[in-house]
């Protein structure tokens, strides 16, 4: 393979769908403010319905019951924030104690949130996990039943290890003891079946450009009559729950894009699981002392996160960036702290084998002969760390 | 490579083509061997030194860690050759880093250990050559009584971003019970501010 440009960072973002692509060009010329009530407004007014139309039947909610957001992001801090509002006139969660569970694993604009919360006086439980990822069944039935919990916020799918949690079961426990239950889908929405109807959740969020659509746009689900209180306030958009004119562009890159979910995914899921699998048995054939992180079995079909002792994840992915490859690590040095992945640490791994790890995440573009060019390359780059690394000792010697 | 690499290109070319490295095979017989760090913190690094007459004559390293961290052990152990123990044993993060043009500033942290490596290994050198006179101990010096905060861990929370007195408090908590450490804490502070990066 000459000159290769292999993108394995799909649990980052992924490229824009051909058809996505398309469709913003089509939108291009629409330039009207949805909330105008003239010609160029409505012309707007209607993409914007019919982008509303797509994700909601996506997820089988209802029309009314998808929100706009401007990210993920932006969807989890409205969840969580709701708890903090000052308002008297607030209609959400005032009457209920203000307590919250949520999990060691969540993506950093939960776990951050909930952090500050509890700085602002806000009980948040964080449960833990176990060797998978997967949440402690007992401790969160104790805590339920301890009660006045309001509010649960439990990710489906985990970004960094993949491990896909029970939110049914979950969200059936909750509601038991009448708290409130949101899902942080992201990783999840576009990859596996998620239906909020079957789930019975709350509060679901989704985003784009992790279904091969745009950056910046996201939607949050409410569930009709449950009440909400909006993060950014202003005008009447989004039946005034997310105020701002609508990102009307990203809206309908968005639409297209789980349009093009439900066309694509289920095959996709089954591709990606076999190149998955080559690629963990390519590793586990051709690399020893490795240790894959996450669930064997409920586990997004495109994630694979494994360490390599001896080896650290930075030094590990530029050079495989080097060779053309990129992949993602939960080593503390690429991000700029010195703490490695939160997540790895809940999973109970060592502090070495967190600093050692690597995600690859595969999505639709993802060939056959790039997984090959990968497992060529592999080896010879984690020979050349650990030859030069204190902490690896080869076992043949 | 691609343009925008978070690293400059003499780093790119020390991590890509590391100097000096032991191998396994090769039998090298170090007259001084440094080792320091930890591999749960990230980053931990061995400095092996061959003398003669007073001055390093030959080197071989290992280092686990990051691109910085390689690239810096490696850039060090070609700066030493040929160099005075005493002028080496002077060597400061900051000249390693002249040396491989700059790093981020995050990253700073990972080239501090490889000085303190070449220390640990000449250190070595004098304690097995009978030269106990001249080694010279690191001691850390107990600033934070109530807390038992040292100037080492002040120097580590530097690294590791802190920039003001409540930064510094965040990371160490020293200071935070009686508060009488805090004139010379503030004093430490800036001095490991402006060796490090200023």
């Amino acid at each position: 393979m000459k000159n290769p440009k292999i993108y394995l960072d799909n649990n980052a973002t992924t490229p824009l769908h051909p058809e996505v692509k398309k469709a913003l060009v089509e939108a291009m010329e629409v330039f009207g403010n949805p909330s105008s009530m003239h010609e160029f407004g409505r012309e707007a007014k209607t993409l914007l319905d019919s982008a509303r139309e797509k994700v909601s039947s996506f997820i089988g909610a209802n029309i009314d019951e998808v929100v706009f957001v401007g990210s993920g992001s932006e969807a989890n801090n409205t969840v969580l924030s709701m708890l903090a509002c000052p308002s008297k006139h607030c209609c959400s969660f005032q009457s209920a104690s203000k307590k919250i569970i949520t999990t060691k694993i969540e993506h950093p604009c939960v776990f951050e949130t909930a952090k500050c919360l509890r700085d602002r006086g806000i009980e948040v439980d964080f449960l833990d996990v176990d060797e998978y990822g997967k949440i402690n069944i007992e401790q969160y039935k104790e805590i339920l039943l301890r009660g006045g919990v309001s509010l649960v916020s439990i990710m489906t799918a985990n970004n960094e290890i993949g491990t896909i949690q029970d939110i049914k079961m979950l969200c059936h426990l909750a509601h038991k003891h009448g708290s409130l239950f949101h899902t942080d889908a992201v990783q999840a929405v576009g990859k596996i079946p998620i239906d909020v109807n079957d789930l019975n959740v709350d509060f679901l969020t989704l985003s784009g450009h992790k279904i091969y659509g745009p950056k910046g746009i996201g939607a949050l689900y409410v569930k009709k009559g449950i009440s909400f209180c909006p993060l950014i306030r202003g005008g009447h958009q989004e039946k005034g729950r997310r105020a701002g004119t609508e990102n009307v562009l990203g809206i309908i890159g968005l639409g297209k894009a789980v349009e093009m979910r439900s066309k694509e995914m289920a095959e996709e899921e089954k591709r990606l699981l076999r190149l998955k699998n080559l690629l963990k048995h390519g590793i586990e054939k051709s690399i020893p002392d490795i240790h894959f992180n996450g669930h064997p079995d409920d586990c997004l079909a495109g994630t694979l996160n494994v360490s390599f002792s001896g080896a650290e994840g930075e030094a590990i992915l530029l050079y495989l960036d080097m060779e053309g490859i990129s992949v993602s690590t939960g080593s503390a040095c690429s991000s700029g702290s010195l703490d490695p992945s939160h997540v790895l640490l809940a999973t109970g791994v060592g502090a070495e084998q967190a600093h050692g790890s690597i995600r690859i995440s595969l999505g639709r573009e993802t060939t056959q002969k790039e997984i090959e060019y990968l497992l060529e390359v592999f080896p010879k780059i984690i020979n050349k760390i650990r030859e030069m690394s204190t902490a690896y000792v080869r076992k043949d010697k | 490579m691609e343009s925008n690499w978070v690293y400059t290109d003499k780093v790119k070319e020390h991590f890509m083509h590391p100097k000096n490295v032991l191998k396994d095979d090769e039998g090298f017989k170090p007259d001084g061997e440094g080792m320091v760090g930890n591999i749960k913190c990230g980053d931990q690094m061995m400095m092996m030194i061959k003398v003669k007459d007073d001055m390093i004559i030959d080197c071989r390293w290992k280092t686990y860690g990051c691109a910085s961290a390689i690239a810096s052990t490696s850039v060090l152990s070609e700066m030493i050759k040929g160099m005075s123990l005493k002028k080496a044993f002077k060597l400061t993060p900051k000249e390693i880093m002249q040396q491989l043009g700059s790093l981020p500033e995050h990253k700073i942290h990972c080239s501090v250990l490889g000085d303190k490596a070449l220390r640990a290994a000449i250190n070595d050198y004098y304690q097995k050559n009978g030269m106990t006179d001249k080694v010279c101990k690191e001691e850390a010096k107990i600033i934070c009584q109530c807390m038992n905060v040292t100037d080492h861990e002040i120097e580590d929370a530097v690294l590791e971003g802190a920039r003001t007195y409540y930064e510094l408090q965040e990371r160490t908590k020293l200071g935070t019970v009686c508060g009488q450490c805090e004139t010379e804490a503030k004093v430490i502070l800036e001095k490991y501010i402006k060796e490090h990066f200023k």
